[in-house]
């Protein structure tokens, strides 16, 4: 028996996982792909919104502006990179102003400050060549930048170092009431029996919703495709957004906190939860959105794309609620934009519903709060490189030479709590694949690392999990004999 | 801080030319440095024929033209140090690089040439739809499982661009007892040598597809196929063309992009066209003391040409290494005129060191079975020849004589089809 079972290792999952830890609980994440953040989370604009979006009263409103102050302290607990550079939402036609009118009100409603509209020059030291028909901006100096998937990383690690156990491969295919009040959690391999089941299964959470005999509700998934350039072309160091439509923020051009530039994303509703595919038609649009905006960009220098999907519920708000049908089941859905700005405070909100719930929570005497990142080779001064080389020579191999990743960090990345298994699961730790090259230099010695470290053979290396192995067999195998050969 | 006489950065065909050529020419103290545990570069992985024809004059693979050089340097002398990355170049010659065993290595060099070679194009690059899941290769590092590390990246493939690596790899999966369904090429014409394209396709029943693409990978965990189309002439897909082909892996032989950020660390200029530094007859670039050779300068279709080009940086660093200070009289800008992609050198110092004639290396920007060489001066045309199947894919050498070059002023090269002087 455990106290409570997270369904969906996602950020959101990942944050309430790491606040139970402070407590006296048995706590397990179930997770149904090979690694942390492997649906929404890995792929979003990765803005901590300042909150002058969601309408006032809208649970989104409350919790993006909570959330928003609660980032500086995570990430700082969490090490993690966090900047707040600022966000402009800019005016190009006409009736643009009367939109940013409306979201500054807005903004002062929910309780975002500072939050201005500034001119075309004031504009221009900010966005040099933004696009000449730009007049107006509104202005929120305090936007922040994150990477999401190191958020995510990071809330794992240090939930599974206060003694949260994350299963992954783990899909809950049942979830039922037992006997004595319990919730019996089943997936593939096990059995769980749970006082309490918070369902964070992102773009899944109607399933394990209706599975659990809760709420209805439904998710829509929402594809949005990004172009990510090559580092070297960017000196944008504020979030740019288009004014918004009814649907979406619009195509925006934003910088990463690694240093790279983004554009997108689009907004197209799918019928499948697992098509991140990027098409042509989705391409082309957010280049020409973008442009609307920033017409000079190094179109030439993109290094990859990518599509993810949001997850939209019926009512187009979150749902962070206690079922009234299934006692100790709590949803945690439809966590949308601005779902990573709100993340902080939905962790605290579904601690405070599992209180009232019933739940005991017990401060733990030995709760560390503080976690430290994998030290970056490319970020450190010269001294410090001498001294990490000198504890361990692996920090003195580079692997990955566009992002100056070295062993020690990959090797690092898969013998932490909730370590890497696979390609994509390094990249996301230590950006070793993220660069220009995309993986074509390091990822042959990635797969060897990675082969040593798990003691399995290269052949079972996967790209992100069962069903994506990179190497197909040995050479030599597949040569069959021929006739006269056979024969003799 | 260590000062070395000079530092060869890769330890590939163009850094080990051009580190012999250094030591033959007197310079005593030559470093290569290089990223990997052997030296040899792109050659280790390449156990096909066809090197050396020009420069040892018989037929090698890639890995007997890297072991003669590697052998030919360490009996020279040349210090090659291994598993040691740079990752710093300043414009005056400062090296830092980081290995398991020294740490950080700071040096001072007195001349530096810059030898990393390049890399492949990916994917991201020309934004081909679709799924992101394994089995997605580009043509080099499927080389390098197969031949270094001994694994077979897929049983059913297709590969995307008829470059010669991709070229070279079609033969070696059937070889292999992969089956190589097609190669699709978005250009009219194959972008690999005529050789590659009769003994590695024709020769093995490949189907090459000219006016291809790409225009959608299946598959979440796993390729499980490609959709291909034709493209019209602006290279837009024509979707009613489009067809499924099933297969569990894509090659990529997009194209190579020469690997400069070091050399823009050290604010060397670089070509736009090339993507490699702008150089005069010395291979020295816009950086007094840093010269560049082999990929990282331009793509070379053949490897024996890397090596020339390597032993003229060498001479151009060792004149530089024995004199006081760089001599920078005038130059001659040349340029790409009609018909050609680009030419290199891109500039003659005319304060350098001269030879009676000055090779100057080119590429088409498309074939031409008859063509017109032209080369003019600001007094018109001072030099004339008829090429026969010129090939964007392979590359074109003239020499100029240097009466030609000391006229001054501007040269252009242009190539016109037909045997007719183009208007």
């Amino acid at each position: 028996m455990v106290d409570v079972v997270v369904i969906g290792a996602g950020v959101v999952g990942c944050m309430i996982a790491r606040d139970l830890s402070r407590f006296d609980l048995d706590v397990v994440v179930l997770e149904k792909e090979d690694d942390v953040g492997c649906g929404t989370s890995k792929a979003n604009s990765a803005v901590i919104h300042a909150g002058y979006d969601a309408p006032p009263g809208t649970l989104k409103a409350e919790f993006n502006v909570r959330g928003d102050a609660m980032f500086d302290e995570l990430c700082e607990e969490l090490d993690i990179p966090f900047r707040r550079i600022g966000s402009l939402v800019v005016a190009v036609r006409e009736d643009d102003m009367k939109e940013l009118k409306k979201l500054l009100e807005r903004g002062r409603d929910n309780g975002v400050s500072p939050l201005r509209i500034i001119g075309r020059s004031e504009l221009l030291e900010l966005v040099p060549n933004i696009t000449s028909k730009a007049y107006a901006a509104l202005y929120a100096p305090k936007a922040g930048i994150i990477n999401p998937f190191e958020l995510t990383i990071a809330l794992a690690e240090n939930a599974a170092e206060n003694g949260v156990s994350f299963r992954f491969n783990s899909p809950v295919v049942d979830i039922g009431a037992g006997e004595d009040g319990a919730l019996v959690v089943r997936t593939p391999h096990e059995t769980y029996r749970s006082r309490f089941v918070v369902n964070a299964a992102g773009l899944f959470a109607d399933e394990i919703s209706r599975r659990a005999g809760a709420e209805p509700y439904t998710i829509t998934p929402r594809k949005g495709e990004y172009l990510l350039f090559d580092k070297a072309y960017s000196d944008l160091n504020v979030v740019v957004f288009p004014t918004p439509t009814k649907i979406s923020k619009g195509i925006l051009v934003c910088p990463t906190i690694d240093g790279n530039l983004f554009i997108g994303p689009n907004s197209q509703d799918v019928e499948d939860k697992d098509d991140t595919s990027v098409t042509s038609e989705g391409i082309d649009e957010i280049i020409r959105g973008a442009k609307e905006l920033i017409p000079d960009l190094p179109l030439g220098k993109v290094i990859t794309s990518f599509a993810g999907l949001r997850a939209v519920s019926d009512n187009n708000d979150f749902i962070i609620e206690a079922s009234r049908k299934v006692k100790g089941f709590v949803n945690v859905g439809g966590i949308q934009s601005p779902g990573l700005s709100s993340v902080p405070a939905i962790g605290e909100r579904v601690v405070e519903i599992l209180r009232e719930e019933g739940l005991e929570l017990k401060e733990k005497g030995d709760f560390r709060a503080r976690r430290k990142r994998i030290p970056a080779f490319r970020e450190l001064t010269n001294e410090e490189r001498e001294r990490l080389i000198q504890r361990d020579p692996a920090y003195g191999y580079v692997i990955c030479r566009c992002e100056t990743v070295t062993e020690g960090e990959i090797v690092e990345a898969i013998r932490r709590p909730v370590g890497a298994r696979s390609l994509d699961a390094v990249k996301r730790r230590t950006r070793a694949g993220l660069g220009r090259c995309q993986g074509g230099f390091c990822s042959p010695r990635v797969i060897r690392i990675l082969s040593r470290e798990l003691d399995i053979s290269p052949l079972q290396v996967t790209k992100g999990g069962k069903g994506s192995e990179i190497l197909m067999g040995r050479t030599k195998e597949f040569i069959e004999p021929d006739g006269d050969h056979h024969a003799s | 801080m260590p000062a070395r006489e000079l530092v060869v950065i890769g330890g590939g065909p163009a850094g080990l030319s051009a580190a012999i050529e250094a030591k033959k020419l007197g310079v005593e103290d030559v470093l290569v440095i290089d990223r990997e545990s052997e030296p040899g570069g792109i050659l280790k992985q390449c156990i096909h024929p066809g090197f050396g024809l020009h420069v040892f004059k018989e037929e090698l693979t890639g890995t007997e033209y890297a072991e003669r050089q590697i052998t030919e340097a360490r009996d020279l002398g040349v210090e090659i140090m291994l598993d040691t990355m740079v990752i710093e170049l300043t414009a005056d010659r400062r090296i830092l690089a980081v290995n398991s065993s020294d740490g950080l290595l700071e040096l001072k060099a007195g001349a530096v040439i810059l030898a990393m070679g390049c890399r492949e194009r990916t994917r991201g690059a020309i934004n081909i739809p679709g799924y992101r899941p394994a089995g997605i290769f580009t043509a080099g590092v499927a080389q390098y499982f197969m031949n270094v590390e001994g694994y077979i990246p897929g049983r059913e493939v297709v590969i995307l661009g008829s470059g010669d690596v991709g070229l070279i790899m079609a033969r070696h999966l059937a070889l292999e007892g992969a089956r190589v369904k097609s190669v699709v090429e978005i250009m009219p014409y194959p972008s690999g040598l005529i050789r590659n394209v009769v003994q590695c396709l024709q020769d093995f029943d490949i189907p090459l597809l000219l006016n291809h693409t790409v225009v959608d990978i299946h598959g979440r965990d796993r390729v499980e196929g490609v959709t291909i189309a034709e493209v019209d002439q602006q290279k837009k897909p024509k979707l009613d063309t489009a067809r499924h082909i099933a297969c569990d892996t894509l090659l990529l032989s997009i194209g190579l992009i020469p690997e400069n950020e070091l050399s823009r660390m050290a604010r060397v200029e670089i070509d736009g066209i090339t993507g490699g530094p702008v150089v005069d007859q010395n291979m020295q670039t816009s950086v007094e003391g840093i010269f560049a050779c082999g990929n990282v300068l331009h793509v070379h279709d053949v490897v024996d040409w890397v090596t020339i080009e390597a032993r003229v940086a060498a001479r151009g660093a060792a004149g530089f290494l024995r004199r006081e200070k760089a001599r920078r009289a005038s130059t001659v800008q040349v340029t790409a005129g009609e018909g050609l992609r680009y030419v290199l050198p891109q500039k003659i110092d005319l304060g350098g060191e001269l030879e009676e004639t000055q090779k100057f290396f080119m590429r088409s920007l498309r074939p031409m079975d008859r063509a017109r060489l032209l080369v003019r001066s600001d007094k018109g045309v001072v030099m004339s020849r008829t090429l026969r199947s010129v090939r964007p894919s392979e590359m074109i050498s003239i020499k100029v004589k240097r009466e030609i070059l000391e006229q001054k002023g501007h040269l252009e090269i242009s190539l016109h089809e037909g045997s007719e002087r183009g208007a």
